[in-house]
């Protein structure tokens, strides 16, 4: 099923020059901004010289930093008037990055996922539950806007409790659910519990799972589990959020909606191109929004081109599945947390020694390793445990997940030259 | 007000950790007279009662573990029943609370030894009430 059939269908030479002419309008209208229009001076860059898709080259990259140094307004395109919502996403400063939506933006935001939700069969005789986070997060909004343009009834859930969840799913009917591989398989277990056989007992037919990177046997349990179709969704705040490339019905492979975004995959230490089916960091340039388009944006998630074109029909190409950050970045529990975010906190607790390690394992649990100053220790049990509560208090705070925290001792940790080692990732998602 | 001074190491909570405490005190030639140990979650304080508190402390400290030394009350009872009750009447009496406590009995003597917030308050008290408290080198002659 198609929801733009023409727009999805649109033969190669075509798309092609419909994105290099959005990408110079998206050009011209970004040298009203300071940031963009120094970087075009520096390089004496000038619109006219976009020829071709290869002439992308020509311009300037732009990196988390750029959207944190220029926070909170900075790259925004259009004036504040026109200015329609305002989402964010975490940085790994105190400071997270702003997105700034148009009128158009939030429309056109909701057509890209109702391409998507209509390409796996959503239409408006399902009944959505959004299970992810309301609020500044994209997940909660940016689709539940795109559902609402198919025409399903959205329940606006949020990551709430599963008792909750499943309540909803029990009296509403719901078909369709929108949430993270670790939050899936945790439901599923919680059904296993109440002795709820989803087959026989619920509606549910298919599921949206992103926000965090997962493999493909992981999609193959929660289907087993859940009885459902399960369909991959990538998406960044810095490009809308969720709907930057979806699967099709296939199921190999994201197509990306190349006619709002400029698709490259560049090798993260070179910044040169690499060739289709080739590994390397997604670039993606957003052409066709106004407040605040963003030229050759670095995401730092390691993917590749699958060659070739699909068998929907669709022209727009596919994308893998993600398969890791070219940066430090972790996402736990569908939130984005950077290890300098822990350390500050942790540095800033004068009991806390100098060392910490970060274990992620099981589903999706962290648990931060914390040395004990040895200038902090009274010799009093309860005030150790006030610590680890504070430590784990402060850290919430910090990344809006509650991690475990164990105290341990003054030089426990392991130490290495040069780069510490402070993440051990052994989760199984 | 007599107090003793316990030394108090951080470990935690695993297999092997008294070991490798243990390990530097025996190094060291000193003797453990009495042993406290209290553990939460994933790490524990081990206390301990010994000949030389400043050198045990001093030689943990060297080895890199978190460790000080903290006062506490020692009180001879009689070895005999209703002698503990006593002493903890005339606590509750006075609205002590007490945090560790430690106890045993030998040789026809009995000895408490007491972590309270305030251990010279807890000690005016007790004596007050005609109990014993003891010094440091008569808690380490007594035992």
């Amino acid at each position: 099923m198609f929801w733009q059939q023409e727009m999805e269908t649109l033969d190669r030479p075509a798309l092609e020059a419909l994105q290099l002419k959005r990408l110079r309008e998206t050009v011209c209208r970004l040298e009203r901004v300071p940031f963009y229009r120094g970087k075009f001076l520096e390089s004496g860059f000038k619109p006219e010289k976009l020829k071709s898709a290869a002439d992308m080259r020509l311009l300037p990259f732009t990196t988390a930093v750029d959207l944190r140094e220029n926070y909170p307004d900075g790259l925004l395109a259009v004036s504040r008037d026109e200015v329609l919502r305002l989402h964010t996403s975490s940085g790994t400063t105190g400071k997270p990055k702003a997105l700034f939506f148009s009128r158009r933006d939030v429309d056109n935001a909701a057509e890209l996922i109702a391409r998507a939700l209509c390409m796996t069969g959503v239409t408006r005789r399902d009944v959505f539950q959004n299970m992810m986070t309301y609020g500044l997060f994209t997940g909660g909004l940016v689709m539940h806007y795109g559902a609402e343009k198919v025409g399903c009834m959205v329940i606006p859930a949020g990551p709430g409790t599963s008792e909750r969840q499943l309540l909803l799913m029990q009296d509403f009917g719901t078909t369709v659910i929108h949430v993270t591989p670790s939050y899936a398989f945790y439901f599923a277990d919680f059904l296993e519990k109440k002795g709820i056989d989803p087959r026989r007992d619920l509606a549910l037919r298919k599921a949206f799972v992103g926000a965090e990177p997962y493999t493909e046997e992981t999609r193959r349990k929660i289907e087993a589990a859940l009885g459902i179709d399960v369909y991959n969704s990538y998406g960044l705040t810095e490009m809308n959020g969720p709907g930057v490339a979806f699967e099709c019905e296939g199921k190999c492979g994201m197509h990306v909606w190349e006619d709002n975004f400029v698709l490259e995959i560049v090798n993260p230490a070179t910044n040169e191109p690499v060739g289709d089916g080739e590994p390397g960091e997604l670039v993606l340039t957003s052409v066709n929004r106004e407040a605040m388009p963003l030229l050759r944006y670095r995401t730092h998630d390691l993917t590749s081109i699958i060659p070739g074109p699909c068998a929907c029909g669709r022209t727009h190409r596919r994308i893998q599945r993600i398969t890791g950050r070219s940066d430090d970045m972790l996402i736990v529990r569908g939130v984005n947390i950077f290890p300098q975010q822990i350390e500050r906190v942790l540095m800033s607790i004068p009991q806390v020694g100098r060392n910490y390690l970060i274990q992620l394992e099981g589903l999706d649990d962290m648990t931060v390793k914390v040395e004990l100053s040895p200038a902090g220790f009274d010799g009093q049990v309860g005030h150790l445990t006030q610590l680890q509560s504070e430590v784990v208090e402060k850290l919430r705070a910090e990344l809006s997940v509650r991690p475990k925290v164990e105290l341990v001792a003054s030089g426990s940790l392991p130490v290495s030259e040069g780069k510490a080692k402070r993440v051990i990732d052994k989760r199984s998602l | 007000m007599n107090t003793v001074k316990l030394v108090a190491v951080f470990a935690e909570n695993r297999p092997g950790q008294m070991a490798r405490i243990t390990e530097i005190l025996a190094r060291a030639n000193i003797n453990i007279r009495c042993i406290i140990m209290a553990t939460s979650g994933n790490c524990g304080v081990m206390k301990v009662l010994v000949s030389d508190p400043d050198l045990a402390c001093h030689n943990l400290k060297q080895e890199g573990f978190a460790a000080t030394l903290t006062d506490a009350i020692a009180v001879e009872m009689p070895d005999k029943p209703g002698a503990l009750h006593l002493v903890a009447q005339c606590l509750a009496a006075d609205n002590i609370n007490l945090l560790n406590t430690s106890g045993f009995a030998a040789n026809h003597r009995a000895i408490l030894v007491l972590e309270v917030e305030d251990p010279a308050q807890a000690g005016e008290t007790l004596k007050k009430h005609g109990h014993h408290v003891l010094t440091q080198k008569e808690t380490l002659a007594t035992i």
